[in-house]
């Protein structure tokens, strides 16, 4: 008997994860490529079409229009919710008994659905009915998000900034109180004023944590649908057609699977460079600073 | 550069303190001299933090005044003290340069530019650390970080005091004692006055000409390295400082003369006028064997290179001495010998005063 020292058995327990990351990710990925490099005219039949739906989409002014919209939408909720979010978490208390008060308030509108969020201000905002939409139109500004572009606008970016800032403000938080008191007293000592507080120990201090809010909400709403769908389903017209609105009415409602799986590919392709764009830009930062 | 009052100073971290245990600090009443390198040292919770958070200002005592040549600074906030303080863990502003760092305090008092970059470069100097003025602080080992913290406080020749809370708590230990030398020679140098927090005895006596000692918020003792060693007025001292500490046995005083398990134990003050409770103390050192004295039991010997200490017990009391190297290890029945001029009687934990007639 000689016992074996070594065996290739353990590349069995790696089998599980190996199933489970193809059939969740590698399958539909591939399937989506499948598609976006063919054209089928009925179902079961399909005919090689190369890069052609790629050049389509990029030439496209529909594709074009609804990047822009997309591009335009999260960077005005990254302009808003960071330095928003930033600046409640300084003005929450860091000790006594308002701390769990602040944090739960801050947490509730992360718990609710995104569908809830989309139909509840859908209906809050309705001009006639909405409490909302009621108030401002009572106070003499004309206000119709379902009729309007700018109304419209302007609610859905209400809405997201109602429903996301929180996230900033709870992670923003979570760096300002990991700084220590010395920190703050030595600051004093130095005779720094408040902006110099802000500027040299705080905004350092979170640093890592508003990378990754920033990283969080530039996904999350490059890639937004629920939400504006619920409460605009896109309209009025186009105006608040976002990527992933428009992705599915090509895909779904138009049954166009070779555009739709080329705009996906490309959509996909756009968040995964941006976001490591964000995130290679910051970290360097981090390392000079 | 200025002298240092306390008056009748208190604290409490409670609203409405009542008994004396309420208050973190119970009455202080201290004055330090012009240029002079202090240190307070105790244990954990002993009181010696608040204190210095008090003169520098960060927090407001309950009750007394801080007096600053003087005058009285009670009220004031820290950055109209002129005080400058380094922290148990380095300060440093990570985005900026060590130049920048340094330069932080002056520029905030609106100083002009000129006048700051030749104040940077001396203390740059003095410290150090002028090879890496140009360096980002946040990439630098601790010490250096300490370094510069030190040197912002540095960098304002019109402070008052430079206080120092147990600034060498995250040093290595073989940088530890560079960076105590450093500190030496800069009081040398700069001749501020300079108050440094510790619970480390070493850092306390090789760093200050005067160490306060304090012990739940009272102050035991002040005096030179040297008073405390030879002549601890409390007993808590005497375990304090010295390693091993103070030996401290009950006693019973008859005649006015102490008494150690019915040995008559000859000693440097008189015991008339003790009450209480009452006890010999003797440092290790001072304590030899011989044929007739305080009967004990050996305990243990530690070898500690240089010399030996034993631990014996004398009648449930712990007695540690020092013997050399080399010499006989005793066993068993002992029988030990205070020297007279070296033990002293303490009654309720302090030093009873008067000489033996």
């Amino acid at each position: 008997m000689s016992a074996k020292t070594q065996n290739e058995r353990a590349w069995w327990f790696v089998l599980p994860v190996v199933l489970l990351v193809a059939f969740n990710a590698l399958v539909p990925l591939m399937t989506v490529v499948n598609y976006s490099v063919q054209e089928s005219f009925s179902q079961g039949v399909w005919f090689w079409s190369g890069v052609d739906w790629f050049e389509q989409t990029l030439h496209s002014e529909r594709f074009h229009a609804a990047l822009g919209r997309q591009l335009l939408f999260t960077t005005i909720i990254l302009l808003i919710e960071v330095p928003l979010g930033i600046a409640i978490a300084l003005s929450m208390p860091k000790t006594g008994p308002w701390v769990p008060v602040c944090l739960v308030l801050m947490a509730l509108p992360l718990l609710i659905p995104w569908n809830v969020v989309g139909a509840m201000w859908n209906i809050f905002a309705l001009p006639d009915i909405g409490l909302l939409g009621y108030t401002v139109n009572a106070l003499g500004i004309d206000y119709d998000y379902t009729q309007n572009a700018l109304a419209a606008w302007i609610t859905v970016i209400a809405m997201d900034v109602w429903h996301w800032t929180s996230l900033v403000v709870l992670l923003a938080y979570a760096g300002l109180v990991s700084i220590p008191d010395a920190y703050y007293q030595a600051a004093k000592i130095d005779g720094a004023g408040k902006w110099a507080v802000f500027r040299h120990i705080q905004l350092p201090k979170m640093n890592r944590v508003l990378t990754i809010a920033i990283l969080l909400r530039f996904m999350d709403s490059f890639m937004i649908y629920t939400e504006p769908f619920v409460l605009t389903g896109g309209g009025p017209g186009n105006s608040t057609t976002f990527l992933s609105i428009d992705l599915v009415k090509k895909a779904l409602g138009e049954f166009d699977l070779g555009p739709a799986a080329a705009m996906s590919l490309i959509y996909f392709l756009i968040t995964l460079l941006v976001s490591w764009l964000f995130y290679t830009i910051m970290t360097r930062q981090e390392e000079e600073g | 550069m200025a002298k240092i009052g306390l008056k009748k100073l208190r604290h409490s971290y409670m609203p409405n303190p009542k008994s004396a245990d309420d208050y973190a600090l119970k009455e202080i009443d201290l004055d330090w001299s012009d240029g002079g390198a202090y240190a307070l040292l105790g244990p954990s919770g002993c009181g010696k933090s608040t204190l210095l958070n008090i003169i520098s200002g960060l927090v407001k005592p309950s009750e007394g005044q801080i007096l600053f040549d003087g005058q009285d600074v009670t009220a004031l906030p820290p950055d109209q003290r002129n005080i400058a303080q380094v922290f148990q863990f380095p300060v440093i502003y990570d985005t900026m340069t060590v130049y920048d760092n340094l330069a932080f305090p002056l520029r905030n008092r609106g100083v002009e530019e000129s006048r700051i970059d030749a104040r940077v470069r001396e203390i740059a100097t003095m410290l150090e650390l002028d090879d890496m003025l140009k360096r980002r602080a946040a990439g630098l080992t601790p010490d250096a970080k300490q370094k510069i913290s030190m040197g912002r406080g540095l960098v304002r020749d019109d402070v008052n005091v430079i206080m120092f809370d147990e600034p060498l708590t995250v040093i290595d230990p073989h940088l530890k004692w560079k960076l105590r030398s450093k500190l030496k020679e800069l009081h040398h140098k700069v001749r501020a006055t300079m108050i440094y927090v510790t619970h480390d005895q070493t850092e306390a006596l090789t760093f200050a000409d005067q160490v306060v000692v304090m012990d739940e918020g009272v102050i035991v003792q002040i005096g030179t390295p040297v008073d405390l060693f030879e002549r601890p007025a409390h007993t808590f001292v005497g375990h304090f400082i010295g390693s091993p500490g103070m030996n401290v046995l009950p006693c019973e005083i008859r005649d006015g003369g102490a008494f150690v398990s019915g040995v008559h134990v000859p000693t440097e003050n008189a015991g008339a006028r003790a009450t209480g409770k009452t006890e010999v103390g003797v440092r290790p050192e001072f304590v030899s064997i011989t044929e007739n004295g305080v009967p004990a039991q050996v305990v243990r010997v530690a070898d500690t290179g240089r010399h030996m200490v034993v631990e014996a017990d004398a009648n449930g009391a712990r007695v540690n001495f020092i013997l050399n190297e080399g010499a006989r290890i005793p066993e068993g029945e002992i029988a030990l010998n205070f020297e007279p001029a070296r033990t002293r009687i303490y009654a309720d934990g302090w030093l009873v005063e008067g000489s033996d007639v």
